[in-house]
Parts: structure tokens; sequence; C-alpha cells
């Protein structure tokens, strides 16, 4: 599993003059490299495609993207949607179990998967020539993915590994885990993507089972193909294979609201480490579509606000906590969640430095912010942040994977497909006010979660952990 | 083949005497008059160049009690640079701001064997030579703040006292320690070295930055012309220097028997280690190590370490084994994280997997499978600027031949699995290699 906190969707190049800041230390004004843009349609039974001809090299990325993530599932059966997504690879009626990987390696290509809260994906890097193996086989595993018992048994110990590696062994991310299962309540982003361990040792090969039946269906679902290919030939191939999977309705999603928070919330989680640590989370609005509305606006303020705090070396936080005789801290961060298909935090860290406190760092990290909510952000450091966005654009195209990636993580959250150039040009719309206005509104105590990792001196001699349930191996 | 790389201008192939006449990928390279080796391709798709600059100054050349120090040097010319010629000197804050302001990255880190910088910029013409003009002040006046060097060290020793409370840590420094026996390879960045560091040594160890060793490697959307351009400037604020043959580096020594370690540690997974010292990037074996360890646990999920412990037993997330070629022997390593109950067995299935691949050597269908991935995806080793500048500045450094790439299929179709076998006969030998367990007791109960 690889999970992504998506801290910022880049956004794809646009025009290429700067807003007209007058102190405006660098302008990027050269042309745009010539793209061709992508197209999306949809199959008669829902599947969404999605195509991005870039005829740099002969390769090509191929992605399914599952409308699916963990915030799909129900308590006492978290972790779910990552297991389904390891048994995709366990076969078909005419694939073996292995025999996935077997045959995309012997294509030249590269594969994996990834669950976050939001989807299940899936990818082939591959010689454009093999585009439509891997077309046949992916489809073949969406539409008929089984496995025997057993697989599923000991797949599910490779999954409790890979907890135990990700999460476990990492105080740091099990200080994460818990802090969102303090900051939400009802909104299913409060549990694990991989899961609780009880919830696993008690998962059955049918709930993967039915999960499956249920979420992949065609039109929960969209296929993104980037690369050397052409428009009309790469149709062909996904009508023939994806437009043949009998459409099925996709189920009823229930709303999960998080409740309004009135109240700070504060978590210790202590586990052996030398340095504590802390991290903040605001509930802050989430970007949903491009209209003119207060909260989208203010999502789009506040990552610019994320950026003007740490979106570049030595940027505010960095400056006024990490540097100096009297530094609070060793390392900070800042950033905005903007869009998801669940609620959304502006979060903050910090690790303290030698000597000072865990309180001491989360005072220091909201003064900056209560600074810029009283003095606001120079029009340097806007455009300073404006500026390193427009050239990202650029640098982002030499990666396929990063636009297929774009692609399909929009449509996962419901934005069109030129979702990042309009993104981009609302971001660099952004005003000093507008910062300045987001950064006293959304940053009181009513809405914060606080999580801070209390250190364990680590016993070497104490014995390791036992796990919750044995397990029995043939 | 030649059909294969639609980013190289066309137009170049009649200005490059240095490149082989049908290259896929055509290289180009020149010695500049200081010294400087530059090698170019161009890719004139995207306003992108990308640069990286070696030196023989990488960590290998660490004394034993100050251990890190190339690392921190690197880490240290992003810290602040001097005055010169009339231009002010600029803190770590308002050099990070101008790289901001610039749309572009300069970054320096040192490897074992390397000290690397790397620019990427914008080629627009009002951009590119800004970009270009700070790298070089960068790379030839870093001003080595002592007041800052004494945070960093603060910063790094915490960082160091958080890393040892980590069982995937303490594993790789019993690794290392074992391994490398005292070679350079092996030294690890502690508290205590980091005290011994001043920056009158960074400034000596940044002595060995100079125009005459540099190998500078470019991709991107310019000749060969502005190509030389940018180098010529980039090193044009480092000194001179003589450039005398630097002091010899001594080779890994072999193990001379097999040593097992367990180390208490209270964790959720033990973290399992198995190896010894390999071999040299310019051993004649490179390729069929690379096929073989493909076969043995570098495959991902079709690997025989990958398939035996992982999909058959369900005992690890995660099993691999890869060799560290180097100017000396990298180790060749064995790794997993399991459930501590059951790490003695997936021990023994590891070693059992090894030891047989290193006695059988692989079949003919593992062969066959290892050539279809590899020579099937080689376009996916060079597929974008990045990608190419890692094999680029590869060549460069290891003194490659410039068709490395375009012969590179080739070498890997004609491995024959007897090669594959002898190979991994000459290089590994299972009954002396060291088996580090952290967090579960195994390692010496073995056998």
């Amino acid at each position: 599993m690889k999970r992504h906190l998506r801290a910022f969707v880049l956004p794809l190049f646009s025009t290429l003059a700067l807003l007209s800041a007058t102190s405006a230390p660098a302008q990027i004004s050269g042309p745009p490299p010539a793209q061709e843009k992508p197209v999306e349609y949809q199959l008669p039974n829902g599947f969404t495609v999605i195509i991005k001809p870039d005829r740099r090299a002969p390769t090509a990325v191929h992605m399914v993207y599952v409308r699916v993530g963990s915030m799909d599932e129900v308590d006492g059966s978290t972790g779910l949607a990552h297991m389904l997504e390891h048994m995709m690879f366990k076969g078909t009626k005419d694939v073996k179990p292995g025999e996935f990987s077997r045959r995309v390696a012997a294509l030249g290509g590269r594969e994996n998967a990834f669950t976050t809260r939001d989807n299940t994906g899936f990818y082939q890097q591959i010689p454009a020539s093999r585009l439509e193996d891997v077309i046949k086989l992916e489809s073949d595993r969406f539409a008929h993915n089984q496995w025997p018992d057993d697989e599923f048994k000991r797949e599910l110990e490779v999954v409790k590994e890979e907890r135990r590696m990700r999460t476990d062994d990492n105080p740091r991310a099990q200080l994460f885990e818990q802090l969102s299962a303090e900051a939400y309540m009802a909104s299913p982003y409060r549990r694990p993507v991989v899961g609780w361990m009880s919830d696993l040792d008690s998962m059955q090969a049918d709930d993967a089972r039915n999960f499956y039946k249920r979420w992949y269906v065609p039109a929960n679902a969209a296929v993104v193909i980037a690369g050397d290919v052409d428009v009309a030939k790469v149709r062909q191939l996904v009508d023939k294979y994806y437009g043949s999977i009998p459409a099925h309705a996709v189920p009823t999603r229930k709303p999960r609201e998080e409740p309004e928070q009135h109240g700070i919330r504060r978590l210790d989680f202590k586990a052996p480490a030398d340095q504590s640590y802390v991290a903040l989370a605001f509930k802050v609005p989430q970007l949903r579509n491009f209209d003119n509305s207060v909260e989208t606006n203010d999502a789009l303020a506040l990552t610019v606000l994320g950026a003007v705090l740490d979106g570049y070396e030595g940027a505010r936080l960095d400056r006024a906590l990490t540097q100096g005789p009297d530094r609070v801290a060793d390392s900070v961060s800042a950033g905005n969640g903007l869009s998801g298909r669940g609620p959304q935090m502006f979060t903050m860290t910090g690790v303290p430095a030698k000597g000072k406190t865990p309180e001491q760092v989360e005072a220091a990290l909201r003064a900056e912010i209560a600074k810029v909510a009283r003095d606001g952000v120079s029009e340097a450091e806007l455009n300073r942040v404006k500026v390193r966005w427009v050239a990202g654009e650029v640098y982002k195209l030499d990666s396929l994977m990063n636009q297929a990636r774009e692609l399909g993580g929009n449509w996962i959250v419901g934005l069109p497909l030129d979702a990042d150039q309009r993104l981009l040009d609302r971001l660099r719309a952004v005003t000093a006010d507008q910062v300045k206005a987001v950064a006293a509104k959304y940053f009181g105590d009513d809405q914060l979660t606080v999580g801070v990792l209390r250190p364990l001196p680590v016993d070497p001699n104490r014995k390791p952990r036992t796990p919750t349930v044995q397990i029995h191996h043939e | 083949m030649n059909t294969l790389f639609k980013w190289a201008a066309p137009a170049f192939v009649a200005a490059s005497l240095a490149a082989p006449a049908h290259a896929a990928l055509p290289i180009q390279k020149w010695q500049q008059a200081s010294g400087a080796q530059v090698f170019l391709v161009e890719s004139p798709s995207l306003p992108i160049v990308d640069v990286e600059l070696d030196f023989d100054a990488g960590d290998r050349r660490d004394p034993a009690d100050k251990a890190g120090l190339a690392s921190v040097t690197a880490e240290m010319t992003s810290k602040g640079l001097l005055a010169r010629d009339g231009q002010p000197a600029l803190d770590e804050n308002q050099l990070s701001e101008a790289w901001a302001d610039l749309g572009a990255g300069f970054g320096a880190s040192a490897g074992a064997d390397r000290m690397s910088f790397t620019l990427r910029s914008l080629t627009y013409p009002d951009l590119l030579p800004k970009a270009v003009a700070l790298a070089a002040r960068q790379l030839g006046e870093p001003s080595f703040p002592e007041n800052i060097w004494e945070r960093e060290r603060q910063r790094l020793s915490a960082s160091i006292r958080e890393a040892n409370t980590r069982p995937g840590t303490v594993a790789g420094r019993a690794f290392s320690q074992a391994v490398y026996s005292g070679h350079p390879y092996g030294y690890e960045t502690t508290e205590e070295s980091l005290s011994h560091i001043s920056v009158a040594d960074m400034k000596e160890v940044y002595k060995l930055v100079q125009p005459c060793r540099a190998k500078v490697s470019i991709v991107g959307a310019v000749n060969k012309a502005q190509a030389d351009q940018i180098a010529t400037a980039l090193l044009a604020r480092l000194p001179a220097g003589s450039c005398t043959p630097l002091p010899a580096v001594p080779e890994v020594p072999a193990l001379k028997a097999a040593a097992e370690r367990d180390i208490p540690f209270q964790a959720a997974q033990a973290q399992v280690l198995i190896g010894q010292p390999g071999y040299k990037r310019s051993d004649p074996d490179y390729f069929p190590l690379l096929v073989g360890n493909y076969i043995l646990g570098g495959g991902g999920f079709v690997s025989r370490l990958s398939q035996e412990v992982r999909e058959k037993r369900g005992l690890s997330y995660s099993v691999y084994s890869y060799f560290n070629p180097g100017m000396h022997a990298g180790a060749f390593t064995l790794g997993l994280q399991t459930r501590p109950d059951q790490a003695a067995q997936a021990v023994q299935v590891s070693r059992d997997v090894l030891r047989r691949f290193v006695a059988e050597g692989p079949t003919e269908a593992e062969m066959k499978a290892a050539k279809d991935f590899m020579i099937g995806g080689f376009a996916l080793r060079i597929d974008s600027n990045s990608k190419l500048l890692d094999n680029l500045a590869n060549i460069a450094w290891n003194d490659l031949p410039l068709d490395y790439l375009d012969t590179w299929t080739k070498e890997v179709e004609k491995v024959t699995a007897a090669q594959v076998k002898a190979a991994f006969e000459r290089k590994l030998q299972p009954d002396r290699m060291v088996t580090v367990v952290v967090g579960a007791p195994v390692a010496s109960t073995r056998q």
C-alpha cells in the first residue's frame, strides 16, 4: 500500500505572465511547452476513460482508479479496501495467482497499486507497444477477480506485516493514526487505511469478495492512459475490453458527515522515541469545485497560506522556529489538505529542539499564524510561491506517471479534466488580503486537534511485543 | 532502436563527432580547458535543463573519526555565500529565496564515492543565465558559517539519537560494521564523529571540488555550445588547482568467517539483514550479477525470495536482495522484516533460497523471464530527463563507453545461466555471511 497525503494538487501550466506584482523578484515568461490535451469520455457501461497523449518516449502508463477507499468501509471491517487491492493480484478464471505480475514483467512492465482513504489505484508502466496486453489483463481482473481462501489467508498475513512495518514500528505514524481518530468522530476518515489490527485478525475471505462485488463496477471506475499513444487506437482497445464489462449500479453512499467541533481536542501518545513530536490539525473547508463560494475561495487561500509558511526552504516557519540562538524546533512543516472526498485539515507539525517542549513548539506554530492574521504576508512571498508552482508545472511534464496520477486523482474527487489549469489560475489570483483573512478565520481552538508524541525510553531488554492473536500457519 | 528516442535533436547527429553513427541515445562528450569532462544528451521537447556535477569527494574519503564529513560539507554549501566581485554575501535565507524566485533548484549531497551537485532550471532565456550564475556562486563560494554549522550539528545529533530508537537503524548499523570490517564504506555518522568535524575540516575537503576533477552531465533543451557555456560558467568560480592524483582508498576486505548478531529490541517486527562484501562497479561479472540478482531478489513480486518468503508463506511484506557496487565492493544485502516469533523461519527460508541459487544458478525459464523484463522494459529506464541524467552521470562517473546504453540490451541478452551461476559462486559465499537479527533471538541458533 502506498498512502498519499494529498497536501497539494499540483496545478497544470496555463498562461505564463504572472500577476502584476510590481515587486516581483522574477518572472517566468517563456512559452509553455506544447501539449496535446487530454480526452475524457464515458463508456455505455459507465466506465470513465481519460487519455493523455505524450510522445516524448515510446512508453505508456495505464492506470485504473476505483472510487473506493477506506472511507467506504464500515466499522469492524477496516482495511478491507486495501486488502482487496492486494487480492486483485491473486488471479481470475484465466490468470492464476501470481501470474498477473509475471505477465506484466514479461512485457517489460513495472506495476503496483495503492489504496488511500478516497480511492484504490492500479498501474502498469510499459513500452507503448504493449498497451493492449495490460488493458486485457487489467480489465480481466477488474471484471473477474477470484482466488481460493488459502491465498487470502496468506496475503492477510502479508498485510499485517505491512501494518507492523508502516505503523506499529513507527511512532509518528501511530500518532497520526490516533490524531485522525481523535479529530473525526463520524467521518470514516477517522480510521486507518491499512485497518486496525483486530479488524485484520477477524477479516474473512468473503468480506473481500463482497466488497469487490459491491464497489468494482464500471460506473465507479476510471481508466487513465498517458504516453506515446494514438487516441483513436486507444479508444478501440478500451471500448473492446473495458466496454464489454456488464454495467451495475454504484451502491448508495451514506453521507456520514462529521459533526461540527466546538472546542479543542488533545491527545498524548507515548512510545519509545528520543524526540517528542507535535501535530496540529485544524478543520478547514475543502475545494469541491471552482465556484466562487466562500468555501472554495477560503480553501484556495489556505493553500497559499500553507506555501507561504512552508513552501520553500527558509520560508516563514523554518525561519521563525528552527533558526537563531533560541530556536524552538529542529524541524517544522505546514500544509493544507485542499481537496478529497472527505473533510480536509490544515496541519502543522514540529520536532522540539533540545531543551524545548512540545507546548513551546505548539505555541510558536500558532504564533506564526497569528502573525499572518495580524500583519498579513508580503507581495514578494506571495509571488515567490506562485513562481514555484508555475515552474513546477513544467517540471511535472517530465514524468508520465505524475501526469496520469493527477488526471486520475482529479477524477476521484469529482473535479473536471482541466482542474489543474483552473486551480493554477485560481491560486494565482489569491491576494495577500485573502491569505490574511483565512489566517484570522480558521485557527482558533474550536476546530483544532493537537497530538503529542511523548517519548518513552527504549528498553533493549524488554521482550518483543507479541501479536494480538496467535496465527497458525500450514 | 534509433526511432526510440524522439527527444534527441536530429540536427545534432551531423554536428557531433563523438557519438556513434546510429546511436539510440546520442551522448556528446568533450573535455574543457580546465580539465572538466562534459557529457550531454540533448532533449529539446521540454524547456528544462538538468545538470549533475560529480567529484571524487564522497564519504569514502572521510577520516575514521570524522565520519559524515563529506555529507555535512555538501549540505553546508546551501547555508550562505561569500561576497565576491561586487556581489553581496547571501545568508541561508536570502539564498533559498533567490532559488525560489527563479523557480529553480540546486542541491548538494555526498554518497559513498561522489560528492554531487544538481541543478534543475527552466531554459527560458531570462531565467537560465540567472540560475546558472547563482549555482556557480553556490558551488564556488559557499561561506560555511560557523554558527550555522553549530546549529546543524545539534539538529543532526538529535536526529541520530532519534534514529537510534528505531530497529531498522540498529540493524543497518550492525550490518555495516560487520560487513565492511572497518572500511570507510561502513563508517557511521555518530554524535561523536559530528563533534570532531569543524568548518576548517569542511573547507579542507571542499578543496577537492575543482574544475579539473569535475564530471559534468547535462540533459535538456540545450545544444552543445550552450551546454559548454553552462559547464564553463558553473565551474568558473572554483579555484583551478593542480589536480594531483588523490591517495588511494583501500579495498573492502573479504569476510573470513560467518558472523551472527542477535540484538534484543522491543518492536513489532524483527529486522533481518544477511550479506557480505559484493563487487566493484568495474567488475567484468557486472551483467551476469545484474541479471542474476533480478531473479534472486531484485525482481519485485516475481523474485525467488519474494515467492518463497512472501507469496508462499506470508512471512513478510517486503523481502529483497541487492548488490551495491561502487569504486569498491559495496555490500550484497538480503533484507526482510517479520513478526518476531517467525523470524527464525524467515531467516531459514531466505538462507535456503540463497544457498540454492548460488549452488545451482537460475533455470532457463528464469533467465528468459529476466531478459524479457530487462530488455522489453529498457525504454522505461530512460523515458524522462531525470532518468536520463541518472544514466548519463553513471556513464560519466564509471568511465563507461559512450554507447553503453545502446549496447545494454545486447549485454543482457548475451548472459547465460552458466555465467550467472559462475558469477554468483565467485562473489557470494553463503557460509561466510553476516546475519543480523534485531528484535528476535535467531541468528546464533541456526543450523
